[in-house]
């Protein structure tokens, strides 16, 4: 496949660097010692995340290497994240929310074959996962993956075809069948039914939000563990999480980006930047926001804040992501035919 | 319009100015619609096809230019009230009034359809009205509507308020001083003077309404086959890093307004021969 005209590119990084110019504040430049940038490339609910870790490590890395550090972040939709660094954004590191985001970044040759084992326990800094958020006090009484489909019950969840939170609890949902005994049908099925029961397809994860806690649609909110938190910080004892008997077990892998750092000559300062997360200062930091900690030390020290709820990995679904994506997101795929309108005509097309 | 007056151009260089006019377009205009010919030429023809023409895809176009028709025509009409309004009376704020008209020109989009779908849910100040009366508000094809009249407002007052100034008042007294009742006055005389800046507010406006995304997505609900506009479609597309794919979906947009510009177009050079 051809790439974008330069003219495209040229657009985009523009347009990322007016964004970025906004977010971060331009330093006086202190001559002397050398000054190295790095960019962190994210998806969308890990704004207050990485300031917070970025704060912390900076004067770490200053301390240590003699050189003055700058970290811009980067945040959006995952998918179009990794499009953007396709097209030519010059991220130095990608923490996005898919794995199969941060695959594509492999498949057109930016990152090199075997990204997942260069840093500790596959690339993953830490887990997260998809609950219930629902309204004060439980009306509809919704407790579990089966409570979704009953008459009445509105549930409000991303487009799966845009979102990396749709997509998981699309997942999640659809593991809660085929794990618990029902067959491909019978997971079709309940899928079928819940999405009948979503009344809005919001195109990202804070837009779904925003519909269920500012506009007050719906009865359940299916939304990652992080976000939950915040929502029912923000909504003032409105809402409340529920927490299902189980749950897909969602992993934003982490990866420097080598044909950037090669060229910008920023590898070391990157890779000390991912290696920091698994630092006991970088997990309690992780843990602080909500993300479930990948080092079993500090996931245990904070066990209160995590519920033990049975999270399977999506290997126990489909084979992996790239299968998960023909299946499932993909034109054609279960998710399009659930509104195939009475699915009378061949898909001749 | 006003092109008595211009014998001699006051700018220096028609060379140098028709060079930077051609290679301003070329850059704007021309490579990037070049770069997306190419994307999409990457398909083959049977691939473009069965991308572009799915059934949820014809529901999309459908959705898209049937929506912003009915915007336009309504833009039509409040537009040339308003622009009237604006021109023939002098009231107290009348300058903030007219200063308003561009707002939806400076506003985000996005934040429009965030505004729009917030007062236009059950709970919010239009909605609570609306839902009684059995009108649906937010996330239906109404919505969508309602956000493409707000985007495409200032099209049509705009290119109407300049001609309906330059309109000569003594021509609607001769029309009266001859018999004609004000409705006729209006139908026969002015409405003519009218039209052509009336069809460009409408192609304006319909243009805008074929590629707009930031406003709608907030609204319409994004249900396929219901209320899903193509431009959500294309984005879907390139969640699956289908590029070739997207732009396909993309070039039936530009095709779709292209023709109608050029029927608007056709429409406005008849209807100015039938009123010169």
């Amino acid at each position: 496949m051809p790439r974008l005209s330069p003219f495209i590119v040229l657009g985009l990084v523009a347009v990322t660097g007016l964004v970025l110019s906004g977010c971060g504040g331009a330093s006086p430049a202190a001559a002397d010692r050398p000054q190295i940038e790095l960019l962190n490339v994210s998806y969308d609910p890990t704004r207050e995340l990485w300031k917070d870790l970025n704060a912390t490590f900076r004067p770490i890395y200053e301390r240590e290497s003699g050189s003055r550090l700058q970290i811009k972040q980067s945040h959006g939709a995952s998918g179009s994240q990794a499009r953007a660094v396709i097209d030519g954004l010059d991220a130095d590191v990608v923490t996005l929310a898919l794995w199969s985001d941060t695959d594509a970044l492999r498949k057109k040759g930016l990152i090199k074959e075997g990204w997942e084992d260069r840093l500790p326990h596959r690339s993953l800094a830490y887990t997260s996962t998809i609950v219930f958020v629902v309204r004060k006090g439980n009306p509809k009484q919704v407790r579990d993956w089966p409570d979704l489909v009953k008459p009445g019950v509105l549930v409000i969840t991303p487009n799966p075809k845009t979102s990396g939170n749709g997509k998981l609890a699309f997942l999640a949902a659809w593991g809660s069948v085929v794990l618990n005994g029902g067959d491909e049908a019978a997971a079709r099925e309940y899928i079928t039914k819940l999405f009948r029961n979503v009344p809005v397809l919001d195109t990202g994860a804070r837009g779904a939000t925003t519909s269920f806690a500012q506009r007050g649609l719906g009865d359940v909110h299916l939304t990652w563990e992080n976000e939950a938190h915040l929502e029912v910080a923000e909504s003032k004892g409105g809402l409340e999480i529920v927490y299902p008997s189980l749950s897909i077990r969602a992993e934003p892998h982490i990866a420097v980006v080598d044909s950037v750092v090669d060229r910008k000559g920023t590898r070391s300062a990157a890779e000390a930047y991912l290696k920091f997360l698994y630092t006991n200062e970088g997990q309690e930091i992780i843990a602080k926001h909500h993300y479930r900690p990948i080092e079993q030390s500090v996931l245990e020290k904070h066990q209160d804040q995590f519920p033990n709820l049975r999270l399977f990995p999506i290997t126990d679904i489909v084979s992996n992501w790239d299968e998960a994506q023909g299946k499932f997101f993909a034109e054609g795929g279960v998710f399009d035919l659930i509104y195939k309108p009475q699915a009378n005509g061949s898909s001749r097309d | 319009m006003g092109t008595a007056a211009r014998q001699r151009n006051p700018l220096p260089g028609f060379g140098l100015g028709l060079g930077i006019t051609v290679t301003y377009l070329s850059l704007l205009l021309i490579l990037p619609l070049g770069a997306c010919l190419l994307r999409a030429s990457s398909l083959t023809p049977s691939a473009f096809w069965a991308a572009v023409w799915t059934e949820r895809a014809q529901a999309a176009y459908r959705l898209t230019f049937g929506t912003s028709a009915i915007a336009a025509a309504v833009n039509v009409l409040l537009g040339l009230l308003v622009a009237w309004v604006l021109v023939r009376y002098r009231f107290p704020g009348r300058a903030v009034l007219d200063a308003l008209v561009d707002l939806p020109f400076a506003l985000p989009t996005a934040v429009a359809g965030l505004v729009y779908s917030g007062l236009l849910v059950p709970s919010g100040w239009y909605g609570q009205w609306l839902s009684p009366l059995g009108v649906p508000g937010a996330y239906t094809r109404f919505a969508i509507v309602v956000v493409l009249v707000f985007v495409g407002f200032p099209f049509v007052v705009r290119t109407v308020q300049p001609v309906l100034e330059t309109l000569e008042r003594d021509m609607e007294e001769a029309a009266e001083l001859l018999g004609a009742s004000r409705w006729q006055t209006f139908a026969r005389v002015v409405l003519p003077s009218l039209f052509s800046s009336l069809i460009t507010g409408f192609s304006l406006a319909f243009a805008r309404g074929l590629g707009e995304y930031g406003s709608v997505v907030f609204v319409s609900g994004n249900m396929p086959f219901k209320t899903e506009i193509a431009p959500v479609l294309i984005v879907s597309r390139l969640e699956e890093f289908a590029y070739a794919e997207a732009t396909a979906i993309a070039l039936v947009l530009v095709a779709g307004s292209v023709l109608a510009l050029a029927a608007v177009n056709w429409l406005e050079r008849r209807s100015q021969r039938y009123a010169g």
